[in-house]
């Protein structure tokens, strides 16, 4: 795709955690409707490739560029630069993470609310047009832990997508689901790239990633071993 | 449910009781048998000057007037005295109890006393004073004229029972002291407008507080006695022999005359009891249950007025601590090192100190700066004890927020602000719901402790009352059954809540 423009651009990422070098080097690219699987063993950087990207861990060298925000080494992005960097990001993390406390369709609309400063009617009915778009709308009032593993992550990508953020990251997505699951949530993802949605998901099942990657980048020991299509 | 509980109370109390009166009884016995070569008398040394109190010399010895009784009537009996230390308000009870053989410590012969226990011959004659500031002396030379106005005393007092008297007749205020000395210092502050108390008790009031006066018509006439358990009249008997035979050969006259407490009252008082000799001081103990129950009628709305206070003051201090916790722990969750610090230490230096303290210092200590109302002093007080053990709890809870729904929060643009306020917060709140109820519970109770600086709520009316009828069977009963009502619906509300918010 020539004509596509750059969504994502990382460049010679360096993550440290503590003071252990957990993601050495790293660069990859990913264009506008791509998406990327990210493979590698548990503790090969994957997670913390992903956790960079949402400016939840501070990188120590290189820089990340999200739809024209860059990051560079430095504290945990703060103020501007982090509304800036969320408005671009969503993360759908491995074990959901939903606001416990609330209804589905409220952990939806809560941050188009109060962070995008939607009416609360507009933002409710966005929130079930979302949920329903992902076939759970008839989950709307259920709470957290009345969900099962996948109705649970299917309200957390609609939490995410709420915000539209032109990148879409999930962290080990069919961790939860059983095989039928799996092959809906593939359909989805392809469904949202489809329609122009960067995604990059995290995720050791290769079944998973050849039903619906793009492009595989394969982590080893904190660096990147392998890039390759799939199919 | 709750009968049943009520019910389970009612006998726990009756046991006890009964236990008491078994042991006393025992004890009583095994001392007959001992042969007893010492006579325990029982008073209240932080009464003070002139009545008991420690030796300035030696302040392991009790010295007073009442010392001096004790010694006199143990002489008379061939017996050593031997001093016993007991509060005053609790002074009924334990001699009831059997833990010495007779109370002397200025107490009243008053009717309640007459029904319940044995009671000596009066040996001194007193008149209630009125104490005013020197600047209203004369505005206010009676009851009458304190019409709205606050006048101190001390509970269980004949004082006590004229002030309520004169609340029904004229519609001054009592305000009830657990002891005798901060009545006139707050008298001399303005706290309260006039102080009745009896004449010992004014005259070294007035000698203490410059600028009071005692206004010169007495407002009633009382008499100090000795009080015994009701079924040891044999030694009550032996004790008046005593006590007679002091009054006619002058002993008790020199008695008084060496503490300045003799006048012209206690001649005629002498006569009048030598002259009901063989008739004196016959006991009714006939219709005492028929008086229980009266007295409950007549105290029952008191009580429930008192479980008011109690409640308002438990509501208003919790509301202000859970905000004040609330502050306190964001403080150290998200503050400076410095405030983080600041905090720490003051959480610290709370709940290292006793609430008793931190009454007295909020109340007394700093009455010189500012004079804050008993009520009002009693809520802060409250409040900013339990901030500290709140701003623990919210603390923890806070914690224990899992970080996972922090970091959603993060990815989702919110501000930490925000996230406070729409997750972390909320989420905490629910877990902080089961420590919160238990605090409030103990709040509950705590706040019988404010009747030191003169609120009179459930438990300290409840003490009025049992002193009054000169038994704790009743009023104890009635008092548990009502801080119960006040807690156990809310432990319900607070179960019902937390079943509706159970996290994931």
């Amino acid at each position: 795709m020539a004509t596509s423009v750059s969504v994502l651009d990382v460049t010679d990422l360096q993550v440290h955690r503590g003071p252990r070098l957990v993601v050495r080097d790293v660069s990859f690219a990913a264009e506008r409707g791509e998406l990327l699987a990210l493979m590698g063993a548990s503790g090969s950087g994957k997670t913390t490739v992903l956790r960079a990207l949402a400016g939840l861990d501070p990188i120590s060298g290189g820089a990340i560029t999200i739809d024209g925000v860059t990051m560079r080494a430095g504290g945990r992005p703060r103020g501007a630069l982090l509304r800036e960097l969320h408005r671009r990001v969503g993360m759908v993390f491995q074990f959901h993470h939903l606001f416990a406390h609330m209804t589905a369709l409220d952990n939806v609309a809560l941050a188009p609310v109060h962070v995008q400063g939607q009416s609360h009617a507009h933002a409710q009915s966005r929130a079930r047009a979302l949920l329903a778009s992902l076939g759970v709308a008839h989950r709307a009032d259920a709470r957290p832990h009345e969900l099962s593993g996948g109705e649970a992550q299917r309200v957390a990508i609609a939490r995410a997508l709420a915000m539209e953020p032109p990148l879409l990251l999930m962290d080990e997505p069919t961790a939860s689901l059983d095989p039928a699951r799996r092959d809906d949530l593939a359909a989805t993802l392809t469904t949202l790239a489809s329609e122009g949605r960067t995604i990059v998901v995290a995720s050791h099942d290769g079944d998973f990633i050849k039903a619906c990657a793009h492009r595989t980048l394969v982590m080893n020991d904190g660096r990147l071993v392998n890039d390759a299509l799939p199919r | 449910m709750q009968r049943a509980v009520l019910a389970a109370l009612l006998v726990c109390v009756a046991l006890a009781s009964s236990a008491g009166i078994l042991s006393a009884q025992q004890s009583q016995a095994a001392r007959a048998l001992s042969g007893a070569p010492e006579l325990r008398w029982g008073g209240d040394a932080e009464g003070g000057e002139p009545f008991v109190y420690a030796d300035p010399s030696d302040p392991l010895r009790v010295v007073g007037f009442e010392v001096d009784i004790a010694a006199i009537l143990a002489r008379g009996l061939d017996r050593t005295p031997r001093f016993i230390q007991v509060a005053f308000t609790s002074i009924d009870a334990e001699v009831m109890r059997g833990d010495f053989d007779v109370g002397l410590s200025g107490i009243e012969g008053l009717p309640a006393r007459t029904a319940r226990l044995a009671l000596t011959v009066p040996y001194y004659a007193f008149r209630e004073m009125l104490t005013v500031r020197q600047a209203d002396g004369a505005r206010f030379r009676t009851l009458a004229d304190l019409r709205g106005r606050r006048v101190a005393t001390l509970g269980a007092t004949l004082a006590y029972e004229l002030l309520q008297q004169a609340q029904t007749d004229y519609g001054v205020i009592p305000i009830v002291y657990e002891d005798d000395v901060h009545p006139y210092s707050d008298l001399a502050i303005g706290r309260v407008d006039g102080v009745l108390l009896d004449q010992v008790l004014a005259e070294r009031g007035v000698r203490r507080n410059p600028g009071l006066m005692n206004e010169p018509q007495p407002v009633g006439m009382g008499r100090y006695v000795g009080i015994l358990a009701p079924g040891n009249t044999a030694l009550r008997d032996r004790l008046n022999d005593i006590l007679k035979q002091a009054m006619r050969d002058g002993t008790l006259e020199a008695l008084f005359r060496k503490w300045k407490l003799w006048n012209d009252d206690q001649p005629a008082l002498y006569a009048q009891v030598l002259a009901e000799e063989g008739s004196a001081a016959k006991v009714p103990q006939s219709n005492a249950e028929l008086d229980v129950w009266q007295a409950t009628r007549r105290y029952f709305p008191a009580l429930l007025r008192a479980a008011g206070i109690t409640l308002a003051l438990s509501c208003g201090s919790m509301a202000f601590a859970v905000l004040l916790g609330i502050l306190i722990a964001s403080g150290r969750v998200y503050g400076a090192p410095l405030l983080r610090g600041v905090l720490t230490g003051y959480v610290e230096v709370v709940r290292g100190t006793p609430l008793l303290l931190q009454l007295f210092v909020i109340y007394f200590g700093v009455a010189a700066l500012v004079q804050l109302p008993a009520f009002l002093a009693a809520l802060i007080s409250l409040a900013l004890n339990y901030a500290a053990y709140e701003s623990e709890i919210y603390r923890g809870a806070l914690e224990a927020v899992p970080v996972g729904q922090l970091e959603a929060a993060r990815t989702l643009g919110f501000s930490d602000a925000q996230t406070l306020r729409l997750i972390r917060g909320p989420q905490a709140f629910r877990l902080a719901l089961a420590p919160m109820t238990n605090d409030f519970v103990a709040l509950l109770k705590d706040s019988s402790l404010v009747s030191v600086i003169t609120v009179v709520e459930l438990t300290k009316e409840t003490s009025i009352f049992a002193a009054n009828i000169g038994s704790w069977v009743v009023p104890g009963a009635l008092c548990a059954a009502l801080y119960l009502a006040l807690s156990l619906p809310l432990a319900r509300l607070a179960r019902r809540l937390e079943r509706g918010w159970r996290p994931a």
